[in-house]
């Protein structure tokens, strides 16, 4: 997902300040999918370099990086949550909102580029009112942008729910996206 | 695990392979998996299975011949004969044919010869032959042997030699001479040292190393591991994009199996050398490929470079001595130990010695994966190997060396792919992305993706970067609504050099160079939207001629 370096410099500062009346966090925590993080700190020894190792688990786990997850880590790191937060802000990979029950992955590296991947998306947003990086309102969809899937002989590619769709045209993507509403 | 146990193996490995009278590969990497493959490998299982010649007849995966367009794709040895666009359904009437009655289906042969002759794959060299997911097969093929020969035979001086003779260049985009480098780590005295391994390949447009892990993992942890026991180092980082899940597989079963043989880990091969290597997954950030970066990034930080000195050889992870080389790199390093530096030396041009790989894509007939020899024509890779552009269209230029390479016109395909040549050009070598555009794209508009995709990427610690660039995009914006000026493309072309000169990291410093090759090579583009309110390309969407006619 692409983010401009501005956008996220703001919320970074608001959003920590929200963090902190959290910090009651984790003693209220009941829930069970944690414990998957914590053998995941555990396994790691507790070593506060492989950080990102966890963000990766812990995004799997609940699809996002909500921000007790990120203040349970800080607390079994002994991490500062400026600094946890501030690594997963850094990294386009780790999403801190929750996405729509659909994610629609544009690649928009350069070979889907110049194969025309910014009109497929362009009309996806039009057709579906949702724009790049966000989820409609009804929660169904969620527009993703990233770049370079490695699929490149194969361009444009869009990613829909896991399923690679290899020159693809805007009848295939509308078409594919109506199927799943 | 002992150095004499190698080549049992791969005397097993090999007899075994030749008790089938045919081999069945089908490739499983990521260009053709979306496009069937794992289901095809299943349908080929049962058909074999199913017609009775399980005896006869072996199936098993491989990696990428680097045919990803006519995906997915299979071979049948003996005889290297590649099928192309194969569906499940196909699969036992292939079997039936070519292994039953021995006929080649000619509807399904990949026939661009085209495509391999003008090839030379030293680093691809098992991709396509071996199945990435047994180290047994990378054995057969003389695996693991140039790591018992530099541990047996060789001290870490003369691997380093060797490596130096060879005339290596670091293959991650600046060419720095690998033999040099690793003396570098080597001589630093502090303890412990690291070798990274940098998979972070953060080019959009370029799928070279995925596809080296994909199909040869062992090739990479095989070079790391010589690279460790040359400079000293115990402990061992493999970055990857963590875009890349098949290539994280494939490389933690292969450091898994590497692990069991002893040919990684404690007293390795029976030496005292002892050397570790973890997985380490990046998160999407373009800079974090950067080599201060990606420090940071494995320590757990935000990927923000460091100023050099103190370079990372010096003073890398945790402030110890660390040495940091992209994997393409690291995969040469065997056939040196091999072969002897002197022979790699001969391949490619004087200067630069070898091959490089790279991702051919855009608007050419046959997009792939290709390796060619350093010093190979720009004209060669886009007209005999990629086949020129598609029918009806026009050739308009060939970006180099990912979003922050060049942008070259028709009059440059003469020129020698080297680092020179193209760093001359005002392009870069970069991680292999060589993308093709015809009279569709906009010269204009092409520069502002590349400035855009680095201004995103910008980690925003040093300002020319982080201020220069949106400022740049600005006046690309500009000029493509029609409201561009001459004075603008003054101004364009200072700040580009400002920037170049000024930023912290290789970041800043080269992603201006797409907007100062297209002003030094299409400047009549950026004219015509400006002074005759056109785009050529008609992409852009210029208002003002519109008011003005009005
Ligand atoms: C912005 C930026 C991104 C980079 N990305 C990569 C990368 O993805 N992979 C890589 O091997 N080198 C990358 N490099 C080059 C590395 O800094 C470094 O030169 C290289 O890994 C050294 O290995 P080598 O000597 O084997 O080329 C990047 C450099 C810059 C400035
Ligand atoms: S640019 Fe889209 S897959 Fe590489």
């Amino acid at each position: 997902m692409t983010k401009n370096i501005y956008s996220n410099r703001l919320p970074v500062v608001q959003q920590l300040r929200e963090a902190n009346e959290l910090s009651e966090y984790p003693k209220t925590v009941s829930d069970k999918r944690i414990i998957l993080i914590d053998k995941t700190i555990a396994a790691y020894g507790y070593r506060r370099d492989a950080l990102l190792e966890k963000l990766h688990v812990a995004q799997n786990i609940y699809g996002y990086l909500e921000k007790k997850i990120l203040l349970h880590i800080s607390e079994k790191l002994k991490i500062p949550p400026s600094q946890v937060y501030g690594v997963a802000t850094f990294y386009n990979y780790f999403k801190l909102k929750k996405p729509g029950s659909h994610a629609i992955t544009f690649c928009l590296g350069t070979a889907c580029y110049v194969k025309g991947a910014e009109e497929i998306l362009s009309a996806v947003e039009r057709e579906f009112n949702v724009k790049r990086g966000e989820t409609s309102a009804d929660g169904k969809i969620s527009i993703f942008v990233t770049r370079c899937v490695g699929a490149c002989a194969m361009a444009p590619n869009v990613i829909i729910d896991d399923e690679m769709i290899g020159k693809a045209t805007k009848e295939t993507v509308l078409d594919k996206i109506r199927s799943l509403l | 695990m002992k150095p004499e146990e190698i080549q049992k193996i791969a005397e097993i490995e090999h007899d075994m392979r030749m008790a089938y009278k045919y081999r069945i590969k089908v490739c499983c990497s990521s260009g053709c998996i979306p496009f069937g493959a794992q289901k095809l490998l299943k349908a080929f299982e049962d058909a074999v299975k199913e017609l009775g010649l399980q005896n006869v007849c072996k199936v098993a995966r491989t990696g990428c011949v680097g045919t990803c367009s006519v995906a997915p794709v299979v071979l049948i040895d003996p005889g290297n004969h590649l099928y192309q666009n194969v569906k499940p359904e196909d699969a036992k009437r292939i079997v039936q044919e070519h292994v039953v009655n021995g006929r080649i289906l000619e509807e399904f042969v990949y026939k661009n010869e085209a495509y391999f002759s003008k090839q030379y794959r030293l680093v691809l060299r098992n991709a396509g032959k071996i199945d990435p997911l047994r180290i047994e097969d990378y054995i057969s093929v003389g695996g693991y042997s140039a790591l018992a020969k530099a541990l047996t035979q060789m001290t870490p001086e003369q691997v380093i030699y060797e490596v130096t003779v060879s005339g290596l260049r670091g293959r991650g985009g600046a060419g720095f001479p690998t033999g040099q480098k690793w003396n570098f780590v080597a001589k630093s005295t502090a303890k412990p040292k690291y070798v990274v391994a940098n998979l972070d390949e953060g080019d959009p447009g370029v799928f070279a190393n995925r596809t080296l892990a994909e199909a040869d993992p062992h090739a990479i942890i095989e070079g790391m591991t010589i690279a460790a026991y040359a400079v000293g180092a115990e402990k061992g980082y493999i970055y990857i994009r963590s875009e890349y899940p098949l290539a994280i597989q494939t490389l933690k079963k292969a450091i898994e199996q590497a692990k069991s043989y002893g040919l990684i880990g404690d007293n390795i091969l029976g030496s005292t050398f002892n050397f570790d290597i973890e997985l380490r997954l990046g998160a999407g950030a373009f800079v974090a490929g950067e080599e201060t970066a990606i420090l940071s990034s494995i320590e757990g930080l935000r990927a923000t470079p460091r100023p050099r000195p103190p370079y990372p050889a010096v003073s890398g992870l945790w402030g110890k001595p660390t040495l940091i080389n992209n994997v393409e790199t690291l995969a040469n390093v065997p056939l040196i130990i091999l072969n002897g530096g002197a022979w790699f030396s001969k391949i490619g041009t004087p200067k630069c010695t070898g091959t490089k790989c790279f991702s051919l894509t855009g608007k050419v007939r046959n997009p792939g994966l290709i390796e060619v020899p350093m010093g190979i024509t720009l004209k060669e890779v886009v007209y005999e190997i990629g086949g020129g552009v598609p029918e009806g269209r026009k050739f308009k230029a060939v970006l180099v060396g990912g979003p922050s390479g060049g942008c070259l016109p028709e009059s440059m395909l003469s020129l020698p792919i080297d680092y020179e040549s193209l760093t001359q050009a005002g392009a870069i070598m970069g991680s292999g992305g060589i993308v093709v555009i015809d009279d569709e794209s906009c010269i204009v508009d092409t520069a502002r993706f590349f400035i855009d995709f680095c201004m995103d990427e910008s980690c925003g610690k040093c300002v020319p970067c982080r201020a220069g660039l949106p400022k740049v995009r600005e006046i690309l914006d500009k000029i493509m609504v029609g409201e561009g000026t001459e004075e603008d493309l003054k101004v364009l072309e200072e700040l580009s050099y400002l920037i170049k000169d000024a930023s912290l990291c290789g970041l800043g410093q080269t992603a201006p160079n797409p907007v100062l090759t297209t002003l030094n090579y299409f400047k009549k583009e950026y004219l015509s939207h400006i002074l005759d309110g056109k785009c050529p390309a008609g992409k852009c969407n210029i208002k003002r001629m519109e008011v003005v006619k009005k």
